[in-house]
């Protein structure tokens, strides 16, 4: 019993920070119906800046909201520059695009920072919060960390005229545009809150997984997954996929097939639960009109 | 498969047709002032992070050549990327004998990169010298006359840690964490076959990871559950780190072993946490350069004026940096040795004819051997604990 | 649909660039012929997974995964059964076209991300599951299998030039069953489900037997260019299955033009040799810039999608039809 609720716990701790990521990846997705493959190469480099400026001496809360800032204008830049041009181009030249960048922020890193593996601070120390002996404080911190998130992404969408805007930029362009709203504009502003929310992921899961320029590529395939079993056009579907994700592949290597084909296991998993609910377990069901 | 050998043989005989009119037919690569060598080395890609032992070799020889180089010949290391692939691994290799006709070549990275190219190595006669690779496969003169080893092979380090565990804890429960790659799985071979068959029980749990999963936080669990009182972690430096915090962290009293691929105090250990880290025990042959115990060595002195002067602060503490500044330094041993003969032949005989080597960075008292029936350049082994601040050796020098 | 002249310009142009194809084995050398092999390989992985992808709509991440059970196939056929490799080869991308046939069945529950994220799983999986301990005796585990190279018939050749050849011929025959497949009736239904699923649906289309079809036949194309690929480099392990090797395959989809089967060719061309080209550039950033090939790949990655966003095959028809414009107004 003692086992299966370690087992549990590092899954919900990891989970978390699968649950941020995805929500980035929603962030991009609602806007440009895409998934945007370099978003965990960006947020490795966020985390790096943020470590740069806690090494130069800046505390951490600071040096946390300097880096999600920055992240924002960087997501900005990136969309403006280099990911607009390809707006009508085919959808298949703006992924390879996305691949582009991942290579190249990827070996930037590597060769600005090295491939040494780098400890990472966290604001959260101390004794395990609420006698919770399974987590350390810092895993506790980041599953909080992430339903504040997703807490903001709801609050976001759902209360702000920012946010209302951006929904109806996504989800009807044309309309949007005739009511004053633009579009453009709405567009980059996901790709900002996406580079920040993904810049959290990071600075949450570096302290767990340690910094290093290859340090996004797996959590991301993990968001992926997440995010598509929850539902991809649905932030509390994709969270929820997120947390899922964590606890389902901890679960099975432990108990099912061992941590050989573990991998393997859970992502057949959740490509059997997708052939059953086609849009993810939150998703709306979309309706062809003929 | 005979016939095999003797039609590549054949048709590596016209791929140097072009050079066989020259006077210096047995000598590619060589000219009065210069010696060509090739290396593949995964600059991109998944393993992207061992690329530093090109550069830092590239760094080596641009010393050398600056202080004028071996016998009044340069060395020219052309080194390419290969991203860890093996088609792409082929390719270059190919190209590195057959388009830039090099004498031989050094330190090309990795298992599966190396097991590509093995047998066209051996059946051209191109020397393939100390691979950088710990597979056993790759010490075996026998077979493979022209594919030297240089680092001591997994699985013999594993051996030590066998003999270890039972002159020390002969009722142990072992349990073990491997990366799912030929690296992984070799150490797992190397400690079943030192245990034997009357001890194979000892292993109580073996877990796997895969590089592209975010941590190895979940099978140090699945270890602990399974009673084991001795962890072998058999890992690279990010999921060793992991491994060692969190066998921590879940209050584990086990005897932990860790390889020497991830024994770094400043990459692993300072991660993991020092205190976190008291009592590990490794195998190492070299010195790390982020102990504090070596400050004052010459050797050393040496390794960091060099990485002043050609790299940087970050390769210092890099393991892998000083591993290849060693193999560059082995290199040049072997070029000096040869002489004026720079034929295939005579590079193969004086790489398989080091007599009591010894290298700035090695463990004092540790020595380079070769001969024509031992291709294991780095055999001896010590052991050593952690005490929370720095490496303590024990015992005496072992060979697996 | 295409005038005489256009047509009969393109039977001239396919006519050349095969007569080129079987000259160079006579001219160039061991390591260019390895070269050429390879990009004839990877041309023919594009093929299939362009027929999917661009003539059919379906996306996929995992092509690799096919071409890994080609390689393997053709490996432990040849090496642990004795069989020869022209059977091995067929062999092997049958067991694939069985494959793809199945994945198909459940892509057809899917729509474009949720086929992304299968297929991609799929990528991620396979080096795994080759490795796989159960499998060792087979599969070598994560050792691999090395292949002998074949010979040719009564030592006329070199075995590089036999290889080339062979990946030649397989290419010219794939290449024309594709474009059989992508002109005739087959090929419209296909591209009918790609931009009108209902429509076709209702015009009698079996769009699910046309869909899981052009996946198993993707797949065996996949699977043909894995069996060449390992016995041109004579040996298969799982990380010459990686995720970045179905990355690639769609890199070249992209790069070449989407829907065009001539375009593979520039695809497999971009993929083979660009990756070279960025690792000679990075030497021009100074020493500590051996780090930098991949930066470099994915620059030029971006820089050839800005330049031509629809692929060489597309930005060749648009230089084409400039050219054809000023001709046309004067006749």
């Amino acid at each position: 019993m003692n086992e299966f609720l370690h087992q549990l716990a590092s899954g919900l701790a990891l989970g978390g920070v699968y649950a941020i990521m995805a929500l980035a990846l929603v962030m991009i997705y609602q806007a440009t119906q895409l998934v945007n493959f370099a978003q965990g190469e960006m947020a490795m480099f966020s985390t790096y800046f943020a470590w740069k400026l806690m090494d130069s001496g800046w505390p951490y809360w600071r040096a946390f909201a300097a880096t999600a800032l920055i992240s924002f204008v960087g997501g900005i830049v990136i969309e403006r520059l280099v990911v607009r041009p390809f707006a009508k181009a085919p959808v298949l030249a703006s992924v390879i695009v996305f691949i582009g960048l991942a290579l190249i922020f990827n070996a930037l890193a590597g060769w600005l920072y090295g491939y040494s593996v780098t400890s990472f601070d966290t604001p959260f120390s101390g004794r395990p919060w609420l006698g919770n002996v399974y987590m350390s404080a810092h895993e506790s911190g980041a599953v909080a960390v992430s339903l504040c998130v997703l807490a903001l992404v709801y609050a976001f969408f759902r209360f702000t005229p920012l946010g209302l805007a951006m929904r109806a930029a996504a989800q009807n362009p044309v309309s949007s545009r005739l009511v004053g709203i633009r579009v453009g504009w709405m567009l980059a502003m996901g790709w900002g809150l996406a580079a920040a929310i993904g810049s959290i992921a990071g600075m949450m899961a570096a302290p767990i997984v340690y910094l290093d320029p290859n340090m996004m590529a797996g959590i991301l395939i993990y968001a992926f997954a997440g995010a598509v079993l929850g539902g991809i056009d649905n932030p509390f579907g994709a969270a929820f996929g997120g947390f899922a994700v964590g606890v389902l592949e901890n679960l099975v290597g432990a108990y099912v097939v061992g941590a050989e084909v573990k991998l393997s296991v859970a992502l057949a998993i959740i490509v059997a639960v997708l052939v059953w609910r086609p849009s993810g377990l939150f998703g709306r069901r979309l309706v062809a009109r003929v | 498969m005979l016939t095999r050998r003797s039609f590549l043989q054949s048709s590596a005989a016209a791929a140097f047709a072009a050079s066989a009119g020259s006077a210096r037919a047995e000598t590619p690569g060589v000219t009065d002032t210069e010696i060509k060598i090739g290396q593949t080395m995964p600059y991109s890609g998944p393993a992207s992070a061992y690329g530093v032992i090109g550069r830092t070799e590239t760094a080596y020889f641009k010393m050398i050549n600056e202080q004028g180089g071996v016998n009044g010949r340069k060395i020219n290391l052309i080194s390419l990327d290969d991203g860890y692939s093996p088609p792409k691994t082929v390719e270059q290799v190919r190209r590195l004998v057959e388009e830039e006709k090099v004498a031989f070549l050094f330190q090309t990275l990795g298992t599966p990169p190396n097991a590509a190219i093995r047998q066209y190595l051996n059946d051209n006669k191109v020397p393939q010298l100390f691979v950088a690779t710990g597979a056993s496969m790759f010490s075996d003169p026998q077979h493979f006359p022209w594919t030297m080893g240089y680092n001591p092979n997994y699985q013999t380090e594993a051996h030590i840690y066998a003999k270890h565990i039972l002159a020390t804890k002969p009722d142990a429960k072992i349990g073990v964490l491997y990366q799912n790659d030929s690296f992984g799985k070799d150490y797992l071979i190397g400690m079943k076959d030192a245990l034997g068959a009357e001890h194979a029980g000892m292993i109580v749990k073996e877990a796997s990871y895969e590089t592209s999963e975010p941590t190895v936080d979940s099978q140090v669990v699945t270890l602990q559950g399974s009673g084991a009182d001795v962890f072998l972690i058999v890992a690279t430096p990010k999921f060793a780190a992991q491994a060692i915090r969190k066998s921590f962290d879940l209050g584990w009293n086990a005897v932990r072993y860790v390889t020497i691929v991830s024994a770094s105090i400043a990459t692993v250990l300072k991660p993991a946490g020092l205190e976190k880290s008291k009592g590990l025990i490794t195998a190492t042959f070299g010195k790390d350069p982020t102990d504090p115990r070596w400050k004052d060595d010459g050797g050393m002195k040496e390794w960091a004026a060099f990485c002043a002067k050609y790299l940087s602060p970050t390769e210092f503490i890099d393991y892998n940096a000083g591993y290849a500044y060693g193999a560059a330094g082995t290199m040049i041993q072997v070029l000096k040795q040869s002489g004026n003969d720079l034929s295939r032949d005579n590079v193969m005989k004086q790489a398989a004819n080091l007599k009591d080597l010894e290298l700035p960075l090695l463990l004092p008292g540790m020595r380079i051997n070769t001969s024509p029936t031992n291709y294991s350049p780095i055999r001896q082994m010590q052991l050593s604990t952690f005490d929370g601040e720095s490496w303590q050796l024990f015992g005496e020098l072992l060979m697996g | 649909m295409m005038s005489g002249s256009s047509g009969r310009q393109r039977r001239g142009v396919t006519l050349a660039v095969l007569a080129c194809a079987i000259a160079f084995p006579f001219l160039a050398s061991g390591y260019h012929l390895y070269q050429g092999a390879q990009v004839l390989i990877l041309a023919i992985a594009l093929l299939g997974l362009n027929l999917l992808t661009g003539f059919n709509g379906q996306i996929s991440l995992g092509h690799g995964a096919f071409f890994a059970i080609g390689g393997y196939g053709a490996a432990i056929l040849t090496e642990k059964f004795g069989v020869a490799y022209w059977a091995a080869i067929p062999i092997a991308s049958l067991v694939c076209f069985g494959a793809g046939f199945l994945f198909g069945f459940p892509a057809l529950r899917f729509g474009g991300l949720y086929l992304a994220l299968a297929t991609f799983a799929l990528a991620v999986a396979t080096p795994q599951i080759l490795s796989y301990k159960g499998f060792d005796a087979w599969t070598g585990g994560s050792q691999g299998v090395l292949l002998a190279k074949p010979h040719a018939p009564f030592g006329l050749l070199t075995a590089d030039q036999w290889i080339y050849l062979v990946c030649l011929f397989c290419a010219a025959v794939l290449y024309w069953a594709a474009r059989n497949l992508a002109t005739g009736r087959i090929g419209r239904a296909l591209i009918a489900i790609r931009d009108q699923p209902i429509a076709a649906e209702t015009m009698g289309v079996n769009a699910a037997l046309y869909k899981t079809t052009c996946f198993g036949v993707s797949a065996l194309y996949a699977g043909v260019a894995g069996g060449l690929s390992a016995i041109a480099v004579g040996f298969v392990s799982p990380e010459s299955f990686g995720l970045s090797l179905s990355l690639s395959f769609l890199v070249g989809i992209v790069v070449g033009g989407l829907a065009s089967l001539g375009g593979v060719l520039f695809g497999a061309l971009f993929i083979e040799f660009v990756p070279n080209l960025a690792d000679q550039l990075s030497v021009n950033f100074g020493e500590s810039a051996k780090a930098l090939p991949g930066a470099i790949y994915g620059l030029l990655l971006i820089l050839i999608m800005a330049a031509m966003p629809t692929g060489v095959a597309g930005a060749l028809r648009f230089a084409a039809r400039l050219a054809a414009a000023p001709g046309a107004r004067s006749s």
